[in-house]
């Protein structure tokens, strides 16, 4: 290519450059710098540190790539923490009496067959959405607390624990190979395949999709598909990393995925999806976590100062 | 080019929603290279037919044959495979998405499995050039002027290698010279072969444009001829089945206007698009303000009703200078806005004929304090009865009522406040021609009992029918103030809106 279409290419990039896709990163930024300076006496851009941000948010950016897609397509998903619990304990619970392989398969089933379920009531009953999994979200943590009479299930299986979560390859911890590749596979799927394409299209004009010939119906029941299975994903995490599943793992963790979802610039009405800015939603608000323990606010004081701060991103990241 | 078999040929098409027959055994066909226009009022089965060509509803009876083969249309894949495309009047594009991935929607070109958005860009720029116009396949479909929406749609049908296009109303949201494009366009289209399907309101288009007319009505074709052989007299009758396209002729008025001004605007701004303004508007009158689109027609309007505010000038009603910097405060002062989009201005489509009438009223529907549901009920009823307005019940959606309908639920609504000075933008768009009269009519009996009405129309002959005087906008400002007297014919307004008389 001539340097004088690249340079075109640039200049029509810029004109193009799109204020609430974008805001995240400008905002990841300035909110990085701003904690390096202020924080760098207890420890903030320690390596160490920032790895750990990584890993603390690792659940949230996986179940945020696959939000991505729920919201890109004009649904929610408000039963991925409660999936994330249940799956949590039925691996957990299956480790111990049947093994490893067991345990993996039956926590993904957890999410496969309740995510099947919400996606089928959604994409063939038309029940909308936000009823079908904010009725999900209260029968799965039952079901959760149910079979584990709300106690804690250990998990002593070593190789379980070095897989999904505690582990590191060299340096790397390898939550964040699992986030990675997420994400990649994520960023990919929606802009180069017909299947991130109808998506898209299924949320921004569910009508003329539908007259172009785009299954909808379908699309709906597999973004809520696809949810249900990165939430027991997730989930499976969180027992890795805390070695032992509890129904409480996940719990609220609907709303900071939603959050960083909107944050990275993926419309809430549907027709858009920013998988990488997704990602950068989500280590936005675990930096902004991380930010505020260090700078010895109580948990109080944290949840107030994390609202706010996330009302204010949202709203500036919906600013046209 | 074989001119012998038709492109397309619908045979004694039937079909009835339960008890209730819309199509009885109708023919249609149209030639290669064919513009043929689809004329009738609502409701009269126009939709109805395009719908069971596009495979959206199935026929009960009759027999489809594309290029002269027999063939079975059970959905909208099937008709798109049979080379059916349409470009809808409500437009049927994602807007999140950009036009070189909505004009290959569902047919994306793949490379390694994965979509090749270069080589998408690519092939419908090709398209575009052999359209002989300009679009940037990458922009988003949202960021773009409409008039370049549907020539994506255009693009989208023919890279699906459409045989029949279909128009619906194409330009309805199109200004004049986006227009004449569209018909250059449509000239083109027909040296390629392609059969169009042309459904208008407008005869000056039909007869600009199209070859052949079949006109519906009630379900059955009444008409079906080449428009070198037919009237526009003709059509018009054949449309409406009554001797009685007098509606676009002016009447007298039966009340006489009175001296007294009621509204008066002096040196009003607003913006780039509205400049130094001034008119007068007396009691019992009908000003018309014509102008081509974007000559501030609209923004004049919405800024007598507040949506706009005026940057300079002064708003005088009944002889008081008024402050009118919101819609509340011109609804106190006896103004009423039946604004362009009725759709999305005028109605909340999902609730009831009853609430959308008295959604102003609600002040005077209580009791003790809560609204009571049969005074609602009651003040509905006056209003449906004094606006004619056609439904099943009360209660219905009014999103299931025809245009010509939910346009007289509006104007419904609003006369219900009781406002002194009406200004409606486009009342009639979108209507067909028997509401149109009706509402023409309505306009009509409202100056006479008193009332002052502003009324926009792009449609000259409708507004040379009802105005007592015609105000002429240019640029955002009046650019001549002519008393009906003074119009000779529609030639004569058309060359004023121009800027060439």
């Amino acid at each position: 290519m001539s340097t004088k279409t690249s340079t075109n290419t640039a200049l029509n990039m810029l004109k193009r450059f799109e204020w609430r896709q974008n805001i995240i990163y400008i905002g990841f930024a300035a909110v990085f710098i701003l904690f390096a300076v202020l924080l760098s006496d207890s420890g903030f851009s320690n390596p160490n540190n920032l790895l750990n941000i990584f890993r603390q948010t690792a659940t949230i950016s996986i179940m945020a790539v696959a939000m991505t897609y729920v919201i890109a397509a004009a649904e929610i998903d408000l039963s991925i923490g409660s999936v994330a619990g249940l799956a949590a304990v039925v691996t957990a619970m299956t480790i111990n009496s049947y093994g490893l392989i067991p345990g993996i398969l039956a926590g993904l089933a957890v999410g496969a067959i309740s995510g099947a379920i919400s996606g089928g009531l959604v994409a063939w009953l038309k029940v909308p959405s936000f009823l079908v999994t904010l009725g999900m979200l209260g029968l799965v943590v039952g079901v959760a607390r149910w079979i584990t009479a709300s106690a804690p299930v250990p998990i002593a299986d070593q190789t379980y624990i070095t897989i999904f979560g505690g582990g590191d390859i060299g340096p790397i911890p390898g939550l964040l190979v699992w986030v990675v590749v997420a994400v990649t596979i994520g960023a990919i799927v929606m802009n180069k395949t017909k299947f991130g394409r109808h998506v898209r299209a299924t949320g921004g004009n569910l009508v003329a999709a539908g007259f172009t010939g785009v299954k909808t119906a379908k699309i709906k029941f597999m973004v809520l598909l696809i949810s249900g299975i990165a939430a027991s994903f997730a989930g499976m995490l969180y027992a890795g990393r805390l070695q032992s599943g509890r129904f409480q793992w996940g719990t609220g963790d609907e709303l900071s995925v939603i959050a960083a979802v909107i944050l990275g610039g993926t419309s809430l009405f549907g027709g858009r999806g920013q998988v990488v800015g997704s990602l950068f939603g989500a280590l936005f608000i675990g930096l902004i976590n991380n930010g505020l323990i260090l700078a010895g606010l109580d948990v109080s004081q944290q949840q107030v100062v994390r609202g706010a701060i996330i009302i204010l991103a949202v709203a500036l990241s919906r600013k046209k | 080019m074989n001119t012998n078999t038709p492109a397309i040929e619908m045979r004694g098409i039937e079909k009835s929603f339960g008890t209730n027959p819309v199509l009885k055994n109708v023919d249609f066909s149209v030639s290669v290279g064919e513009v043929h226009a689809l004329a009738g009022e609502n409701g009269a089965g126009k939709s109805t037919l395009m719908k069971i060509l596009q495979g959206v509803y199935q026929k009960d009876a009759g027999e489809i044959l594309v290029s002269g083969e027999q063939v079975q249309i059970t959905d909208t894949f099937a008709a798109r495979k049979a080379g059916i495309g349409m470009v809808f009047q409500e437009f049927s594009l994602i807007p999140t998405l950009t036009v070189a991935q909505n004009i290959f929607l569902t047919n994306e070109p793949t490379k390694f499995g994965l979509i090749d958005d270069a080589k998408a860009r690519k092939l419908a720029l090709d398209i575009f050039k052999e359209m002989e116009v300009e679009v940037d396949p990458s922009r988003t479909v949202e960021s773009m002027p409409t008039a370049l929406w549907q020539l994506t749609e255009i693009a989208k049908a023919l890279a699906q290698n459409a045989k029949v296009l279909i128009m619906d109303e194409p330009t309805a949201s199109l200004a004049r010279n986006e227009a004449e494009g569209l018909f250059a366009l449509i000239e083109r289209l027909k040296t390629r072969g392609i059969a169009i399907v042309y459904i208008s309101h407008r005869m000056d288009e039909i007869y600009r444009i199209a070859d052949r007319i079949t006109v519906l009505r009630d379900g059955s074709r009444v008409l079906t001829e080449s428009l070198k052989k037919v009237s526009p007299e003709q059509i018009v009758e054949a449309i409406i089945g009554r001797k009685a396209a007098a509606h676009l002729v002016h009447k007298n008025r039966s009340a006489k206007i009175s001296k007294e001004v009621v509204l008066e605007v002096k040196n009003l701004s607003s913006g780039p698009k509205l400049q130094n303004v001034s008119l007068q508007v007396r009691r019992g009158e009908i000003l018309g303000l014509a102008g081509l689109m974007g000559s501030g027609r609209t923004e004049l309007v919405n800024t007598l009703f507040g949506i706009l505010k005026p940057t300079a000038g002064t708003i005088t009603i009944n002889g008081k200078q008024l402050d009118i910097s919101s819609p509340q405060q011109a609804i106190q002062n006896k103004i009423a806005l039946i604004p362009e989009d009725r759709r999305a201005q005028g109605l909340v489509l999902d609730h009831a004929v009853t609430e959308n009438l008295t959604l102003p009223l609600l002040d005077g529907l209580k009791s003790s304090g809560l609204l009571s549901k049969r005074k609602i009920l009651a003040r509905s009823k006056e209003i449906i009865e004094q606006f004619d307005i056609r439904l099943a019940y009360p209660g219905i959606r009014v999103g299931s009522l025809s245009g010509g309908n939910q346009q007289k639920v509006v104007i419904g609504k609003w006369l219900g406040t009781n406002p002194e000075i009406l200004l409606m933008d486009e009342p009639t768009a979108g209507v067909d021609i028997g509401t149109k009269s009706e509402i023409l009519d309505l306009v009509r009996k409202i100056a006479d009992s008193g009332k002052s009405v502003i009324l926009i129309s792009s449609e000259l002959p409708e507004l040379l029918s009802v105005s007592d005087r015609i105000l002429v906008l240019k640029d955002g400002h009046v650019s001549k103030s002519l008393n009906r007297e003074e119009i000779p014919s529609e030639e004569f307004l058309q060359l004023a809106i121009q800027g060439a008389a």
